[in-house]
């Protein structure tokens, strides 16, 4: 899985601008689905056929990540930036990124008068090696992705964007491995999570789902310092029961719980205090929608060193297959 | 004179209650329609039928409300206590002339004269809930007499040309009904063209989100009047879009991220018809685009915006030929918009 893994995480594609990573992940699933389809907005769905007797089951992935804009070029050619979803500063300075044609820039920052202090995002500018506006490669409105090559360390995984292209590797293996459904199961490898669950909620909208899962990382407690949470890296994907912007269904919770139980998955519960997923946005779509979410845990999100335990995406994959080869009853 | 922009900007129609911009509208463009209906939230949708060589479904919107106050409690004194209706800055509010209600009564925002103030009053801020309208009674009962609870105050702005720019109040969103109304009054286009002249932008893009619903478009285009920040500065920031270089093409803002394959097309548009542009600084700011887009499954949405300095204030300006260049490139983008720019190759 590791390479599939390398190939999403290292690709480019900041919310609004994810058509690389959809032509990645095309090639993927389209053995495996019975139906494809790109909607208006660039999700991508694919529908794997049930045997007529379950439910209409939407399974969500994001396929956007954090990333920058250009909103400035100075005359001496550097690049003003602002952000694209939750980037914070301290990622900021020294850090590379890239723009859709390839272009490769380095972020520096104004002079640093206080060493600790961290500049907000406004002091911060793109260095691509232009010496004027004129000649810069690079236009006001073009958006950039950050820029790190992918690390496996035992069963570490360390990379930009592994919000939540592991999710999309979920998605994809879940859809490989599902032999029987009784479902009408549809995987939405969605866009513009970051900035808004959006893609989601056309998605939904279009489906009109019975149930809705969202497949997305979750920040975990096991670090120094962290903000107190019962999750933890490599103790199994999380069944989220609430996040700040959205009370998962009770029901669903349920089934989820008791079919890890059942398969002897390891799995942990999780309450985020800060963050919510495309499943808020599933959740409240149409006239409503019985909506959870399996997270997969992980340290640094919103860093360029996104780190998941290989054993928990692995069971994640596992608990998926077992929710979607039984039926469901809500 | 733009007889059009400066009877749209006369007129009044502070966020919810829209009417006498409505009628207006629906005068003007009556002819030029093959139907029109006002919904329930007041949107005005107008349906100008293509040709028949496409058929897509193309939305343009633009709104007809603007910001303005509502008045809220009446002071024994006989002022009157206001909230705002849509976003200010307060310190654009002191010492302007107001006409409130349906009888468009004129008031005063209040502020105490610079003989009576001392130096650390005058050196700071008054908060707009420290203000007062004052329509000269002398009493509660004098003041409520003449008006209500609930009834709504706009600015009072004479529309005004001077040399290439245009001066007058509500060109937020006013200079975007009025290229909308232009776009009407030509040659049918390819599709059918669903015209939507929204309520209640101002206070969340709120009318834009029933029309998209009952439209049901293939694409959309949003017609606005952006902020302008071009004065001068010492510091090498950039201009958000600057007066006088050219419709204003959103990529990005707080609420959307513009359809990368429609804002191409419209600057390709642009370069081929020899119109200027001007990418609009990426950042904050909000337009119908986010609900439309967002609505049903979703519809490939971008936004044109005419550059106006001092939005949100009681007098606006904007450049004539910017203005004629929304109109030009709305149209040019418009005629040239074949359905496969909004398909999805993979
Ligand atoms: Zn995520
Ligand atoms: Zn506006």
């Amino acid at each position: 899985m590791n390479d599939l893994i390398k190939k999403l995480v290292e690709a480019y594609g900041p919310s609004g601008f994810e058509d690389n990573v959809r032509e990645l992940i095309r090639p993927e699933i389209e053995p495996f689905a019975d139906e494809l389809l790109v909607d208006a907005l660039g999700n991508l769905i694919a529908h794997k056929k049930g045997d007529g007797s379950g439910l209409k089951v939407m399974i969500a992935a994001h396929m956007d990540e954090i990333g920058v804009m250009v909103s400035h070029i100075t005359k001496e050619g550097f690049l003003r930036f602002t952000n694209i979803g939750g980037v914070y500063p301290h990622t900021l300075l020294g850090n590379r990124v890239q723009f859709a044609d390839g272009t490769i820039g380095v972020i520096g920052s104004d002079r640093i008068t206080e060493r600790g202090a961290v500049h907000p995002l406004e002091k911060h500018f793109i260095d691509v090696g232009a010496a004027s506006r004129e000649t810069c490669p690079v236009n006001v409105g073009d958006a950039a992705g950050f820029l790190r090559p992918f690390l496996a360390q035992g069963t570490r995984l360390s990379a930009k964007s592994m919000d939540d292209r592991i999710g999309c590797v979920i998605a994809i293996e879940t859809l490989k491995r599902l032999s029987e459904t009784p479902h009408e199961v549809y995987f939405v490898f969605s866009v513009q999570e970051e900035v808004g669950c959006r893609g989601a909620q056309v998605a939904a909208n279009r489906l009109d789902p019975d149930v809705g899962i969202a497949l997305d990382v979750t920040t975990t407690g096991d670090v120094p310092e962290a903000r107190p949470m019962a999750v933890d890296l490599g103790k199994g994907p999380a069944i989220k029961v609430k996040d700040s912007g959205m009370i998962a269904h009770v029901g669903l919770v349920k089934i989820m719980r008791q079919r890890a139980e059942e398969a002897n998955l390891p799995f942990q519960m999780e309450v985020l205090e800060a963050g919510t997923t495309d499943a808020r946005s599933i959740q409240i779509s149409n006239g409503g929608t019985a909506a959870g979410c399996i997270s997969i845990p992980c340290r640094y999100v919103h860093s360029q060193s996104e780190t998941v335990d290989a054993n928990d995406v692995e069971n994640s994959v596992n608990l998926l297959v077992e929710i979607l080869s039984k039926p469901i009853v809500l | 004179m733009n007889e059009l922009l400066k009877s749209l900007t006369e007129a009044v129609g502070v966020s919810g209650e829209e009417k006498e911009v409505r009628l207006l509208i629906r005068d003007l463009i009556a002819d030029h329609v093959d139907e029109w209906h006002v919904d329930a939230m007041g949107n005005l949708l107008a349906l100008k039928k293509g040709t028949g060589a496409s058929d897509l479904r193309v939305l343009v919107d633009a709104h007809m409300d603007e910001v303005g106050l509502m008045v809220t409690e009446f002071d024994s004194n006989g002022t009157i206590r206001f909230s705002n209706v849509g976003g200010f800055d307060d310190r654009a509010l002191l010492g302007k002339v107001v006409q409130v209600g349906p009888k468009k009564i004129t008031g005063i925002i209040g502020a105490r004269p610079i003989h009576l103030t001392t130096s650390s009053q005058r050196n700071s801020v008054v908060k707009a809930d420290a203000m007062r309208i004052d329509i000269g009674a002398k009493t509660k009962d004098a003041a409520s007499a003449q008006l209500k609870i609930g009834d709504k105050a706009a600015f009072v702005t004479e529309y005004e040309e001077l040399g290439p720019t245009a001066i007058g109040k509500a060109f937020d969103d006013r200079a975007g009904c009025a290229a909308l109304i232009e776009l009407l009054r030509v040659e049918p286009y390819p599709f059918d063209l669903h015209a939507v002249f929204s309520v209640q932008e101002e206070v969340g893009l709120r009318g834009a989100m029933t029309a998209a619903y009952a439209v049901k478009p293939d694409a959309a285009l949003v017609l606005e009047c952006t902020p302008a920040y071009d004065l001068p500065n010492k510091d090498d920031v950039s201009p958000s879009v600057a007066l006088g270089k050219g419709p204003s093409i959103y990529v990005m803002d707080r609420t959307a991220i513009q359809d990368p394959r429609l804002v191409s097309h419209i600057t390709a548009t642009a370069a081929e018809n020899d119109i200027p542009f001007q990418i609009r600084r990426p950042g904050g700011g909000g337009t119908n685009t986010a609900t439309i887009q967002r609505s049903r499954a979703g519809v490939p949405t971008a936004t044109i915006a005419v550059p106006g300095r001092y939005a949100h204030t009681p007098a606006m300006m904007i450049n004539l030929s910017d203005y004629a260049n929304v109109v030009k490139l709305a149209e040019a983008t418009l005629r040239s918009l074949a359905p496969n720019i909004i398909q999805h190759s993979s």
